[in-house]
């Protein structure tokens, strides 16, 4: 077991300069098998991990990561935690995150600062007020708190707003003041301290290039750090989903493109909630370090360059400068992109495949980072048992065949 | 003290002094200062406190480099934070403030955490704050907050104005000293179109400072020839005070021009974008000197020994009477030439190589400079300023053998070129193992869409550090970019230099009581210690270190910081630097304002609102507007002191009784025409439309490919390969694309020409049951007459003085005529029209009136009947789908198992059981929960209104197999606990028949 953090073992470790830390997890060398394998350690993979761990039990785990853990979308995303959607499959996992990440610090003993200061949809038209009045009867009948709140509580709630944009007033908006961000980062290392607390093997730098299966079952994997075998695999790797499809023999209705992102420099606490104008395509809020943390749109093209491409960032902060005019005199710091995977419905897939013994998780698009407790948590479920809980149930991959989409871009016309 | 010499000075115009303030203490500079040189000029070192420990800090560079002179500078609509001093001109009147302090800079309550920093190690964050779980929201959270951020939010408006241009040239060459200078005037000569740019307000770099000669010349002199000679061919243009931000695929530049800050607030354009499309990018972007790392290097009056000379050569300004030089090479010694030719004190050169001995070396030596081979600085003495330096071996742990007092310290640890640029879009870099420093590889450029390399790096950017070379090699890329063969470019004579030696650590081997104290990077405080805890805990990825302890993540973006700190990290790991490699470069170099960002298109520019022809009439008579697209309709027109509500009402009450108006001009029109049209829209809509008679009208769907409907509207065939198509009005765009897509990518084949003509005509629906009396009275000759003109007909005729096309359909229910007249005669018509109505009592009416219209008569709107999950057969409009076509856009998804899953919600009425409304979006439940503990629902409210024409609540909405259950009663939940009954119905309430409409 691990030294605990504490205030206490902080005080304990400065009077010997800090010297006595340990990792926070091994850096093992690959068992020739395991009971089941996670590719990806990202923030789903780790945390699909951990809850194969802690709630069935399931330990003898590797996550195989080709780069660094953490290192994909977990730690290049704008950090929104909320759970006010409209389609009861996702109210349902995305408040089972959320409510997991209230407690998520204690449970990993890892600080990943959940800050639950309130996310406000902003409505800017009539169908904006009608779309978000319809998920806030939706969301009360799916145990979702939150509430319809009147252009004056908006700019209570966040005094830099302009509501009187000459082009889009603010008419009200969508409040989850459970909502929030954390710390993106110390999701994935909170995690991964657990899993490799567990006795589980992160192997970083250890690429999978193929998937051996044996009469329709999954028996190991090839990687560059050689062949490894497993009774399980899950495929948690986000916009490389396809690739590793590929190598498994199956087809996923995925498309990768680049998500755009920028960061301001930092300036005192101005913004006290995270505010989604999605009429004009722009969302914001305040890092705990002071910077204006801007998401934007997607390119309008496939690919897998994680590099930030300009236009987008150009329309975003055009958007973002007519609601909160305080903007226009603070500079961009630095912008950047991420390779999301986007599936038809905007949905995620968490699902058996046509090949026995893998499962795969992917397809959280532009919103993956709220749902990383509750994707591992239902991922976890799934590949313990074999079957889905009610969490995963509604999002196999057959919903694509048979055409029962769960469309999230119903209520908000964009990026969650 | 710092201060500022008697003579001396490239930059500044003594004859013109310049007042500002700094804290709200009047100074005084010159012009040609900047912030930072006018404030050392005035013996203010200190100018900051730093982020984590509110260490007090001083100007460490000149550059763009800076990160400890951060400022608020100016007020009000000109305020803005977190501005360099290094690269802020002085003007007359400029007001600083110094950041992140309370209650002073001088004295600083948070100085406090530097006290305490032994227990606020790198991610001490990570391992605190975590019980009891709810004071992080509202004690530790708060807390971190507001000791976090630099400068202060802006609380006004910005009052300055931005643009953007738009550049396309051959080659583009960023960057304005002596290699940029080469490189451009190789292209230039070559013919080719160069932009030339230069972030500074000066030419020339830095070369001025150490003064090589150039072909002969002084560096100035050539420098000066040069500018004339490009100045003087017609295919070249310069430009000063110009960035290069980011370099983006395709040959994208963002670069970023700076118009008035350097002599404030002003009318005109602030900031200037520039997008550049370059066939070539030249990067001549210089070096930028490394820190070196011993304790104490952050105390004010520890400096880049470069920054100091360049104080004294181009502003005269000395930055301490006694200057200790600490190096690990030659350059650093000119520093120490430069102060001592300038009358200043250097009691020592301690220099870590055991025995430096070139020419820069001797020539110190001859001046009398005391030169300390071997030796380190243990220690660095002082508080808010440098007192003194402690002497040690480099080779050993730090025992003090000497100390030396003085008042600033200048370091070198070798320089790095700035490959900010050259990395952005994938190029890739090489370990210099002489140089110990990270430059382009000239194998793995950023490639374009030729696979050839569109950025060439030049001259010290490229890693030659000698002048020599670096104006060889720039000039070299110049006429590469410009594709001219190698030719022999300007040669340089500077003193020879013997190589440097890594230092990553002074002394080699310091204890951890003196790591805990060496910075690297100043601004977010990290130390040597942090990065070796970050190691040692196993956040051994370079992004991990950075994210772990916010290396490099300032507003500096690790200027100075990257490359010392990966070293210790690689010496942490025992891995070579290269194997540990850099973190990303991301744009733009520099931070660049958001105002530039967002450019003109701000207020009224911001997203224009379109306007139909007759929207002046609408404002200047009382309309409420809502926006629709890209457009504002009027959602009501009030008269005198009526409320809302009221105006709708009368709205519909006056069209149903009499004759009202409706400005539908936004409604999309899309010419489709040509031989294959017909087929085209066969395959676009669910409907047959290649079969519809020439003066016919059909209403249409159109599906997406996976079956859902996406917009409707009425066609009508105007000739035999003519359709237009009515659209919705948010739709008409989109649905334009769509037809586009289809025909540019799928069936480019198909001979078929798509028009978008909304805003050519101005259309009115007249609507009523006197609509044709109305009509007949303003004459034209036109018959309008139920038998000359059917529902869904359409006829091109006279009525009035107007060319008009009429069409005969309705979307209220009501007789109804859609008049289109060309879009310049749209606002005399709507005038004709009231005119002549008055005696019918014509009234204009808006969107909501036209809502409760179609509601009451059961017609479905597109995105409230329909969200992109809705098939035409769940709105009972399976009669407008083709059985005849062998295909059509969502044919094959309508098959799918869950599209002909019988118990589907479908449309139907409701009304409710005590006459009042269902709020809208209100789900109908229906019992128990599901496995997630959610409640079930059968069904949901899409539109709902208080009927005028009722009198009471009436709404549309999905229900489980509705059509089968009219009659039952169903429940819809309010927010507020309580809930509404509802009994299902048909959905049309209001004239079922049709008789009005067809009348």
């Amino acid at each position: 077991m691990k030294k605990r953090y504490s205030v206490f073992a902080i005080a304990k470790e400065a009077a010997r300069h800090h010297l006595g830390w340990e990792r926070a997890w091994a850096a093992p060398s690959p068992k020739p098998k395991y009971d089941a394998i996670i590719v990806g350690a990202g923030g789903h993979g780790l945390a699909t991990a951990y809850y194969l761990g802690k709630n069935h039990g399931l330990r003898n785990v590797a996550i195989l990561e080709k780069g660094w853990l953490g290192g994909g979308n977990t730690g290049r995303n704008t950090t929104i935690i909320r759970s006010n959607y409209l389609q009861d499959p996702s109210a349902a996992i995305y408040e089972k995150s959320r409510s997991l990440y209230e407690t998520l610090s204690q449970d990993l003993n890892y600080n990943i600062m959940f800050s639950p200061r309130g996310v406000i949809m902003l409505a800017q038209t009539q169908a904006e007020i009608r779309g978000y009045q319809r998920t806030a009867h939706a969301n009360a009948l799916q145990g979702v708190k939150t509430e319809w709140i009147e252009p004056r509580r908006v700019k209570e709630l966040c005094p830099i707003i302009n509501l009187d944009g000459p082009r889009y007033p603010v008419l009200g908006g969508l409040y989850q003041a459970r909502g929030g961000t954390a710390r993106h980062d110390a999701v994935a290392w909170g995690y991964a301290r657990a899993c490799s607390d567990m006795g589980m093997d992160i192997i970083q730098q250890c690429e999978v290039t193929g998937v051996s299966t044996e009469a329709g079952k999954v028996t190991g994997v090839t990687t560059t750090k050689g062949d490894i075998a497993c009774d399980k695999l899950g495929i948690v790797v986000a916009g490389h989903s396809s690739a590793l499809a590929d190598m498994a023999g199956f087809r996923l209705p995925i498309e990768s493109v680049a998500l755009q992102a920028l960061v301001s420099e930092p300036i005192k606490p101005a913004m006290d909630v995270v505010i989604m104008a999605n009429t004009v395509h722009g969302y914001m809020s305040q890092s705990d370090k002071g910077e204006m943390v801007i998401g934007g749109g997607t390119d309008g093209f496939n690919n897998y360059t994680q590099r930030g491409s300009f236009h987008h960032i150009e329309e975003t902060v055009r958007a973002l400068v007519e609601t909160f005019p305080m903007i226009s005199r603070l500079k961009m710091l630095r912008q950047w992109g991420g390779i999301v995977d986007m599936t038809g419905d905007r949905s995620p897939i968490i699902s058996k495949t046509p090949v026995g013994g893998i499962f795969v998780n992917c397809g959280w698009g532009t919103g993956g980072f709220k749902a990383i407790p509750g994707s591992g948590w239902a991922m976890a479920e799934l590949m313990a048992k074999g079957e889905p809980g009610p969490l995963a149930a509604e999002f196999t991959v057959d919903r694509f065949k048979v055409g029962k989409f769960i469309d999230e871009s119903v209520a908000a016309g964009v990026a969650h | 003290m710092s201060t500022r010499l008697a003579t001396g000075g490239r930059f500044i115009d003594r004859s013109q002094p310049r007042a500002f303030s700094f804290n709200g203490k009047r100074l005084r500079g010159y012009a040609g200062d900047t912030l930072a040189s006018a404030l050392l000029a005035n013996d203010q070192m200190l100018v900051g406190r730093s982020f984590k420990y509110h260490r007090p800090r001083g100007v460490v560079a000149a550059g763009a480099e800076e990160p400890n002179g951060l400022v608020n500078l100016g007020k009000g609509q000109h305020f803005e934070p977190n501005q360099r001093v290094t690269t802020t001109e002085l003007f007359d009147g400029l007001e600083a403030e110094s950041q992140n302090h309370w209650p002073s800079l001088e004295f600083d309550v948070g100085a406090v955490n530097a006290r305490l920093s032994r227990f606020l190690p790198a991610g001490f964050y990570y391992k605190m704050f975590i019980h009891p779980r709810s004071f992080w929201k509202h004690i530790y959270e708060p807390f971190i907050r507001a000791s976090a951020g630099l400068g202060k939010a802006p609380k006004s408006r910005d009052a300055d104005t931005y643009e953007h241009f738009h550049a396309h040239v051959d080659v583009l060459v960023i960057g304005g000293g002596i290699s940029g200078l080469a490189a451009a005037l190789a292209a230039g000569r070559a013919g080719v179109r160069v932009l030339l740019i230069e972030q500074t307000a000066h030419w020339g770099g830095r070369a001025p400072v150490d003064d090589p000669q150039i072909n002969g010349l002084g560096a100035e002199e050539w420098i000066n020839s040069t500018l004339q000679a490009l100045e003087e061919m017609p295919n070249v243009q310069i430009r000063t005070r110009m960035m290069g931000a980011g370099v983006y695929d395709h040959g994208s530049v963002l670069c970023y021009e700076q118009l008035t800050d350097h002599i404030g607030p002003k009318d005109g354009p602030r900031h200037r974008l520039w997008q550049v499309r370059a066939d070539r990018v030249i990067t001549a972007t210089g070096a930028i000197e490394r820190p070196l790392s011993f304790a104490g290097n952050d105390v004010p009056g520890v400096m880049l020994a470069a920054a100091l000379r360049d104080f004294v050569v181009n502003f005269g300004v000395s930055v301490g009477d006694r200057t200790v030089v600490v190096t690990n090479n030659d350059d650093a010694y000119r520093t120490a030439i430069v102060l001592k030719t300038a009358g200043l004190d250097v009691p020592c050169i301690v220099d870590a190589r055991p025995a430096p001995t070139g020419e820069l070396v001797a020539e110190a030596r001859a001046l009398g400079i005391r030169v300390e081979a071997g030796k380190g600085i243990a220690k660095v003495k002082g508080g808010k300023r440098v007192t003194a330096v402690a002497l040690c071996a480099q080779a050993g742990e730090g025992a003090v053998l000497e100390e030396i007092p003085c008042d600033a310290v200048a370091m070198s640890g070798g320089w790095s070129p700035v490959v900010h640029l050259w990395s952005h879009c994938g190029g890739k870099l090489t370990w210099d193992e002489a140089g110990a420093m990270f430059r382009p590889d000239p194998d793995r450029p950023p490639t374009g869409a030729d696979g050839e390399g569109f950025v060439l790096a030049a001259g010290t950017a490229n890693g030659f550090l000698a002048t020599s070379e670096a104006l060889a090699d720039a000039y070299a890329a110049g006429q590469i970019a410009a594709g001219i063969k190698k030719g022999k470019g300007p040669s340089a004579l500077a003193p020879a230099e013997e190589p440097m030696a890594p230092v990553w650590m002074m002394p080699q081997g310091a204890a951890i009581s003196l790591r805990e104290k060496m910075w690297l990077d100043y601004q977010n405080d990290v130390k040597v210690s942090d990065v070796q805890l970050a190691a040692r805990e196993g956040y051994e990825s370079v992004e991990h270190t950075k994210r772990y302890t916010t290396l490099g993540m300032a507003t500096d973006q690790g200027k100075l910081s990257n490359i010392n700190g990966l070293a210790i990290l690689s010496d942490s790991l025992g891995r070579p630097i290269p194997s540990v490699g850099t973190t990303t470069f991301r744009p733009p170099y520099t931070p660049i304002s958001m105002g530039a960002i967002a450019g003109a298109a701000r207020d009224g520019l911001f997203q224009p609102i379109r306007k139909t022809p007759m929207h002046g009439w609408h404002e200047a008579n009382g309309a409420e507007f809502e926006p629709v697209g890209q457009w504002r309709r009027p959602y009501a027109f009030r008269r005198n002191g009526e409320s809302t509500e009221a105006a709708v009402h009368r709205e519909v009450k006056n069209t149903r009784d009499a004759v009202g108006l409706l400005d539908a001009s936004t409604l999309g029109k899309l010419i489709v025409k040509g031989p294959d049209a017909g087929k085209f829209l066969d395959m676009l809509y669910t409907n047959m439309m290649s079969t519809l008679p020439v003066g016919k009208c059909r209403y249409g769907l159109m599906c997406s490919e996976n079956g859902f409907l996406s917009d409707d509207g009425v066609v009508a065939r105007i000739d035999e390969d003519t359709w237009l198509c009515h659209t919705t009005t948010g739709g008409a765009d989109r649905i334009h694309a769509w037809m586009e897509d289809w025909l540019q990518c799928e069936w480019w084949n198909w001979k078929v020409y798509v028009a978008n003509v909304t805003e050519q005509y101005a259309q009115v629906a007249v609507v009523g049951p006197k609509a044709r009396m109305l009509l007949e009275k303003l004459g034209g000759g036109m018959d309008l007459s139920k038998e000359a003109l059917p529902f869904m007909q359409w006829a091109d005729g006279r009525i009035g003085d107007f060319d008009a096309r009429v069409y005969r359909i309705s979307f209220s229910g009501e007789l109804s005529y859609e008049v289109a007249v060309p879009a310049g005669q749209g606002l005399a018509f709507w005038e004709a029209l009231l005119a002549a109505g008055e005696e019918f009592g014509v009234m204009p009416y808006g969107t909501e009136a036209l809502h409760i219209m179609r509601a009451e008569k059961g017609f479905i709107m597109i995105g409230d009947e329909t969200d992109g999950t809705i098939i035409p057969q769940d709105l009972g409009l399976s009669w407008a789908i083709s059985k005849k076509k062998d295909d059509y856009l969502g044919k094959r998804a309508h098959q799918r198992p869950h599209m002909t899953d019988p118990n589907r919600w479908k449309l139907v009425g409701l009304e409710t059981t005590d006459g009042s409304v269902i709020p809208d979006g209100a789900y109908a439940v229906s019992e128990g929960v599901n496995d997630n503990g959610q409640r079930n629902t059968q069904g949901r409210v899409t539109s709902t209104y208080m009927s005028p024409t009722l009198g009471r609540g009436i709404a549309m909405g999905l229900i489980l197999n509705g059509p089968d259950r009219m009659g039952e009663l169903v429940e819809f939940p309010k927010i507020d606990g309580t809930s509404v009954t509802a009994k299902i119905v048909s959905p049309v309430f209001y004239d079922p028949e049709g008789e009005k409409q067809n009348g």
